[in-house]
């Protein structure tokens, strides 16, 4: 059964112009400019349950629109979504009790309390027994290490300590579906790493159904099978990482440290496009050579020490999908 | 989707809502301290102003030097119950953006906030009802000022009709609160209503002057305004003032305003949460 079905979801906001300067700020108490920014165009998809999807875009591109929509906050001007069965914003106290939210830039703990006392609240109001709540807390806690944590008062907490309790904020009622809203934005690379495999952890083992919007393109490789690419309120792609590198660029690339230093480094179907010293860096087709058949080719003519066939980074192929669409990246 | 088993009732969580804000605004302490401070300072001044003018024109007052006392002590105890602030996190919440966690609950938005409400009306008041009714009602007549002094209610009748009277104005207090978190997220910025509302209410709910002391062309309009229900009735039910079966018609008039305010702010709450969630990526 499909577990998310958004068809032709469109979203137009206001927006106040001010004008710069004093003058400006005068002009602007008789009369308001509004502009109108379509934040979503016509965005359909479907999730099936346990699907983990990355949904990427530039600022202002209609992530966090979409996530809003589909967490009951926000009511869409035209279109339909429905989660679980359920249409978000009617009846949304119902509904939001089976989906967890986080957004990365927001806590959802109390601020003032104690992180244990946070996580009792929210036992009291998603109504959870008593046993299965201690239950879950503990293996939430388990897995992301929180045991010394659970007494300090949220705001003497680290951003990456408090991104995992905020985790197990948003799964203490065990939601079927869980929307991620930058989760690891700000986090050092150790934070990043604890919640990537914690959320692979929990796509795996509990069949939860992911959605994660990020601008951290490790996060994507790390975790997504599939990943929806919106600009300007449209989709732009909807595909695996693997088909949307064959369809953006069927560039490969190796790296290559010899032995000697080769001046003219010469092999066909392959282009140097780096080279340091006795490090190179060469560009081929891999429609037209295997890597295989390059690799043998390159060892029986040079002395050849390391090698590394690389994909193209997955950043270099979004801004290759927004140059071709006419959108300015604006992250 | 299996949903959650249903086991606590709803009334539960909002009780562990309030109790999680009560247990935040108890940290206040320094703050209490400077208004139990302040409001005792205050209460002297406005009872020092009363009893001057009562000096002048003992006679035909509506109220007795005992009534004006109590009126003027329970509400210098009772004034953080007075609605005139907005719910700063609600605020800081609504600025922030981070109000769509509280759209993610499962609760209704009107009364998760009505339950915060009540914490913020009734925590600050804990701290600083107490010391002050202990200083007016036994250290002000030690110090040999007993005309100045809090008695007692004057029979067991007016002390159970201050305490069903007193929970009421709580109730409408917090009722009217609600109505400024609408203005705020309306507004996105408490700031506005935090200064017009309490300045019109502070003098219609007679705490400024209480309300019997007003022309008596005006108190038709008072005794039927609903800021009444506040200060002026649970005061006076206390003192003595209003006694009998007018205290069964005062009552009601607190539950008839109590309603009308709770659905305003409903219906209000409904219409501006669509605003609320534009703020921020």
């Amino acid at each position: 059964m499909k577990q998310v079905v958004v068809k032709n979801l469109s979203k137009q906001f206001q927006v106040a112009e001010r004008q710069p300067g004093f003058v400006g700020s005068l002009k602007g108490l008789f009369h308001r400019r509004y502009r109108d920014i379509q934040a979503l165009d016509g965005v359909s998809f479907e999730l099936e349950r346990g699907e983990l999807v990355g949904y990427i875009g530039p600022n202002g591109a209609g992530k966090s629109t979409t996530i809003k929509i589909l967490s009951g906050i926000l009511v869409p001007d035209s279109g339909t979504c429905e989660v679980g069965g359920m249409t978000p914003w009617l009846d949304r106290a119902k509904y939001v009790a089976n989906i967890g939210v986080v957004f990365g830039q927001r806590t959802q703990l109390w601020w003032d309390l104690p992180v244990i006392e946070s996580f009792a609240l929210l036992r009291d109001i998603y109504r959870i027994p008593e046993q299965l709540y201690q239950q879950r807390l503990d293996e939430l806690i388990a897995i992301l290490n929180l045991d010394t944590l659970l007494d300090t008062p949220v705001r003497q907490l680290s951003l990456g300590q408090r991104m995992r309790c905020d985790l197990v904020a948003s799964l203490l009622h065990r939601p079927d579906v869980l929307f991620l809203d930058e989760p690891t934005i700000g986090l050092d690379a150790t934070s990043k790493f604890a919640v990537r495999e914690f959320v692979k952890k929990l796509n795996r083992e509990h069949d939860v159904t992911v959605i994660l919007t990020t601008h951290d393109m490790d996060d994507i490789e790390a975790l997504c099978q599939r990943i929806i690419i919106l600009g300007n309120g449209k989709i732009l792609n909807d595909s695996s990482l693997q088909s949307l590198r064959a369809n953006i660029s069927t560039e490969r690339r190796i790296k290559l440290e010899l032995q000697d230093n080769v001046t003219a480094f010469d092999i066909d179907h392959a282009t140097v496009i780096n080279r340091h010293g006795r490090t190179l860096e060469i560009a081929f087709n891999p429609e037209i050579i295997t890597s295989a058949a390059l690799i043998s080719d390159i060892v029986s003519r040079y002395e050849v020490l390391d090698l590394l066939v690389e994909n193209p980074p997955i950043e270099n192929l979004i801004s290759e999908l927004y140059a071709s669409n006419n959108i300015a990246s604006q992250s | 989707m299996p949903a959650n088993p249903d086991t606590g009732h709803l009334w539960q969580a909002y009780l562990s809502v309030i109790a999680a804000r009560y247990r935040t605004l108890l940290q206040y302490r320094a703050a209490a301290f400077a208004g139990v401070v302040t409001q005792l300072f205050w209460g002297a001044i406005r009872l020092m102003v009363l009893l001057a003018f009562f000096e002048l024109a003992p006679d035909n007052q509506p109220m007795t030097v005992a009534e004006i006392a109590a009126y003027v002590w329970l509400g210098q105890a009772l004034l953080a119950v007075f609605p005139w602030n907005v719910d700063s996190e609600i605020a800081e919440m609504i600025r922030s953006g981070s109000v769509a966690y509280e759209l993610t609950r499962p609760l209704n938005l009107y009364w998760f906030w009505f339950a915060r409400t009540i914490a913020l009306r009734t925590a600050p008041t804990t701290l600083r009802c107490l010391p002050m009714i202990i200083f007016a009602m036994w250290i002000m007549p030690a110090l040999g000022l007993d005309k100045w002094a809090l008695s007692p209610p004057p029979d067991w009748a007016a002390g159970i009709g201050f305490l069903i009277s007193q929970t009421l104005g709580l109730l409408l207090a917090c009722a009217m609160t609600m109505l400024m978190h609408v203005v705020l997220v309306w507004s996105l910025s408490g700031d506005g209503i935090n200064r017009i509302f309490p300045s019109i209410a502070l003098v219609l709910s007679g705490n400024i002057l209480p309300l019997p002391l007003f022309p008596d062309w005006m108190q038709s309009f008072l005794e039927l305004q609903p800021f009444q229900g506040l200060v002026d009735v649970p005061f006076r039910i206390y003192a003595g003032n209003i006694t009998g079966s007018d205290v069964l018609v005062e009552l009601a008039q607190q539950v008839f305003w109590t309603i009308i305010f709770l659905a305003w702010g409903y219906w209000a709450l409904g219409r501006v949460q669509r605003r609320l969630v534009a703020q921020g990526g």
